[in-house]
């Protein structure tokens, strides 16, 4: 009940900027091995306009807290809505305003880049000829534009990520989901990216929630760190803040300050191995 | 909205398919060397029932298509799945029961169109038949094709690895084609293989369509045949929207 209770305080608090709201999200898979809980309580808050960072170690349920926020998987625990709609009530409504990157992308290499945006746009929705200048637009935006006409095996790694993306935001979602967005890219397609979701913020004032295991991404991007370790928030602030509250010192280097936040220390006695 | 839905996911996996000519001619590859190498051994044959070899061997080849083709259209869920693809639409408002309903009513359009080529060669062959009866040939074409293609996808959804799901869509087919009579007419077999054979599901299809063949538009297996196409059809587009709706653990 302790964690309802939180969900009430931060919906007052944020009532007028929280995008996302989730309250002890939960999920147990039914294993033959007997259930798993990949997700045992995650609060989590992002503002309009904010970038978020989901941190944590492989296996601490980063993607599966992604997936039920974006109605793929059905939480077995707790509450969330986005951007006013209800996940568990109007999972519909939550997938008209959110934009979601899997981890591998989404796209078929025999389809051409134009028509999969074509496409894309239709399924939210959107008129034909809508759909069509929406593709010129963010082809534009997303600097793809010579590209539409190749099918997408034919891309680079740098640029099938910037199309997931621009797929992700057709119907300019009010919240985006990122799936570990450069993972697999090369330092100059990954400074691009990051520019890329900077820009989605300050122009658009998209709501950003991505995971990520490089420290140095989660520091030069997100506004804000959740670190989630064994299915549950183990600490919560700004880059900074948690430097200084689990670090040591306002300079203690990201890496310290996540060894300490999942050091093995606290581990309960039934925790996986964590690895990082 | 379905409707829009439905339309625009079938056009996207319709294009898809005519892109690719070769798969479209390859996938009536087989059943017409049948009629080409087979078809021609049966034609002094005494196959009982009226009419010549061609309107007994034909029927069957039409829902050997459906039942070797539709039976693996599940692969490309496989595919889409290991892609991303079909993850990435369901994250859409797109309805759920569309991105089924789209993909199997391409398979219906493809198979019929090859059900065409395949009637056309056999026309060449020596085939003479009334056309409402052809055209009813047609029509359970397309309804075992939407039956099996769900069927397909519902279990490509549960499998999901391509090791498993060949050999499983085999033992499912193998038995089907053996047991329902496709390439002989069932009322050559001893009693209990005759027996035996009521209980797979094609055998009333094959009948109905044999039937068609002769211009029997009103006997009992064609009432037979229609129910159980049609009440197949219902049970596997029922499992398979279940399967699209909540799928995704």
């Amino acid at each position: 009940m302790g964690s309802l209770q939180k969900f009430r305080d931060s919906v007052f608090l944020y009532a007028m900027t929280a995008v996302i709201s989730a309250a002890g999200l939960a999920r147990t898979f039914q294993t033959k091995a007997g259930p798993v809980e990949a997700v045992r309580c995650v609060d989590l808050t992002v503002r309009a306009g904010e970038i978020v960072g989901l941190l944590g170690p492989n296996g601490a349920g980063k993607t599966t807290t992604l997936r039920m926020l974006t109605t793929l998987l059905e939480p077995t625990g707790g509450a969330a809505t986005i951007a006013g709609h209800d996940l568990a009530t109007d999972p519909a409504g939550v997938r008209r305003v959110s934009g979601y990157v899997a981890q591998s992308g989404g796209v078929d290499p025999q389809i051409t880049v134009r028509e999969e945006l074509v496409t894309q746009a239709r399924m939210y929705r959107l008129p034909k000829a809508e759909a069509v200048r929406r593709t010129t637009e963010l082809a534009r935006e997303l600097d793809l534009t010579g590209l539409l006409d190749r099918r997408t095996a034919a891309l680079s790694g740098g640029q099938r990520r910037r199309l997931d993306i621009a797929m992700a935001l057709t119907h300019r979602p009010k919240v985006l989901f990122l799936d570990e967005p450069t993972t697999g890219l090369d330092p100059g397609s990954r400074a691009g990216l990051w520019d890329l979701v900077r820009e989605l913020r300050d122009r658009h004032g998209t709501a950003v929630c991505l995971t990520t295991h490089h420290l140095d991404e989660a520091d030069a991007l997100a506004d804000r760190l959740v670190v989630v370790d064994r299915g549950v928030v183990a600490a919560d602030g700004t880059p900074s803040a948690l430097r200084l509250a689990h670090g040591g010192s306002i300079d203690a280097t990201l890496q310290d300050t996540f060894l300490a936040i999942t050091g093995r220390g606290r581990a309960p006695a039934d925790a996986a191995p964590i690895a990082v | 909205m379905l409707l829009h839905d439905t339309a625009l996911v079938y056009g996207r996996y319709l294009r898809q398919s005519l892109r690719s000519r070769f798969a479209l001619l390859f996938g009536v590859l087989t059943p017409l060397l049948y009629l080409l190498f087979f078809g021609p051994l049966l034609t002094g044959l005494p196959l009982g029932g009226s009419g010549s070899s061609w309107q007994v061997l034909v029927p069957g080849l039409l829902l050997q298509l459906g039942l070797f083709g539709a039976l693996f259209a599940g692969f490309s869920v496989i595919l889409e799945n290991a892609q991303g693809v079909l993850e990435r639409m369901r994250v859409t408002p797109v309805s759920r029961l569309a991105l089924l309903l789209g993909r199997v009513l391409r398979d219906a359009t493809v198979f019929v169109l090859q059900a065409v080529l395949l009637v056309l060669a056999a026309l060449v062959m020596g085939l003479r038949a009334p056309l409402p009866g052809i055209i009813i040939g047609f029509a359970f074409v397309a309804l075992l094709t939407v039956s099996l293609a769900s069927l397909s996808y519902a279990l490509a959804m549960k499998v999901r690895t391509p090791q498993e799901f060949g050999p499983l869509i085999n033992a499912v087919s193998m038995p089907s084609m053996l047991l329902s009579g496709l390439m002989l007419p069932m009322s050559l077999a001893p009693a209990w293989l005759d027996a035996l054979s009521h209980c797979v599901p094609f055998r009333y299809l094959v009948d109905a369509v044999r039937d068609a063949y002769v211009g029997r538009y009103t006997s009992a297996h064609m009432l037979s045949g229609a129910l159980v196409a049609v009440g197949l059809a219902a049970l596997t587009v029922t499992v398979g929207t279940r399967v699209f709706r909540t799928a995704g653990a």
